[in-house]
């Protein structure tokens, strides 16, 4: 069984067409969900300064979106971005696989604080000997 | 003959014995004057799991002026944690939300 893919895919926006974000991130949207893709988040970042400049525009729209699915409406997706001229950039990452790694580093730290108050244990090393030598020396006298 | 001549400690080791005396400088360098900060990762003590490449503010911290990433030596970071700082950086970088360089 293959579970679903999560993806984040944040996409640049051309700030001389401000007014076109939304219709923008909705048709990419519609994408998606044609291809058999679920959004599960879409967020406009804003407006923002790009740290370096991309085809003479020195800030951006950004614009992410969450997304699940088999990655296929992904390949549709960044096509469909390549070619559209207002888009000056886009990057998908792929995060199911990170994020279960993450809740399972969670996990193990938690069963580990769970099984710290045991700990005590290491302090009978030494009362034992101390017993030990105690008896000898009662043994002795 | 010329095996001879290899198999004798002073051809040889003398050339050899030039190569280790450039390399002990090179790698005993900085043992004495290695400045003293924070050993510990920031990352582990705030347990941090995953490292965001949104999070300019955070990965900012990892960039001093000349953009480029802080090594491991100077924050102090442990290795799985700088190399998701690393990535981070890199992803947050394609974006423009992060500088390459900066002069």
């Amino acid at each position: 069984m293959q579970t679903k893919r999560q993806y984040e895919v944040v996409f640049i926006v051309d700030p001389t067409a401000d007014d076109e974000v939304a219709k923008l991130t909705e048709g990419f949207s519609q994408i998606v969900v044609d291809q058999g893709g679920v959004i599960t988040k879409s967020e406009t970042m804003g407006k923002r300064q790009l740290a370096y400049e991309i085809d003479h525009h020195k800030d951006g729209t950004f614009v992410l979106l969450e997304i699940e699915g088999s990655g296929r409406e992904i390949a549709e997706l960044e096509r469909r971005m390549r070619v559209n001229d207002r888009i000056l950039r886009y990057l998908t990452v792929r995060v199911d696989e990170d994020r279960r790694r993450a809740e399972k580093l969670k996990e193990r730290r938690a069963r580990k604080a769970a099984k710290r108050p045991s700990h005590g244990h290491g302090g009978l090393g030494p009362g034992r000997r101390a017993a030990g030598m105690e008896f000898a020396e009662a043994s002795g006298e | 003959m010329s095996t001879n001549y290899e198999d004798r400690p002073r051809g040889g080791g003398g050339y050899d014995g030039d190569d280790d005396g450039d390399r002990r400088p090179m790698g005993g360098r900085g043992g004495g004057r290695r400045m003293h900060r924070r050993r510990v990762c920031r990352f582990c003590i705030d347990k941090v799991d995953l490292i965001d490449w949104k999070d300019v503010r955070l990965l900012q911290n990892y960039l001093p002026e000349r953009g480029k990433i802080l090594p491991r030596r100077i924050s102090g970071n442990c290795a799985t944690h700088q190399r998701m700082l690393a990535e981070a950086i890199k992803r947050a970088r394609n974006i423009a939300l992060l500088p390459y360089t900066t002069d």
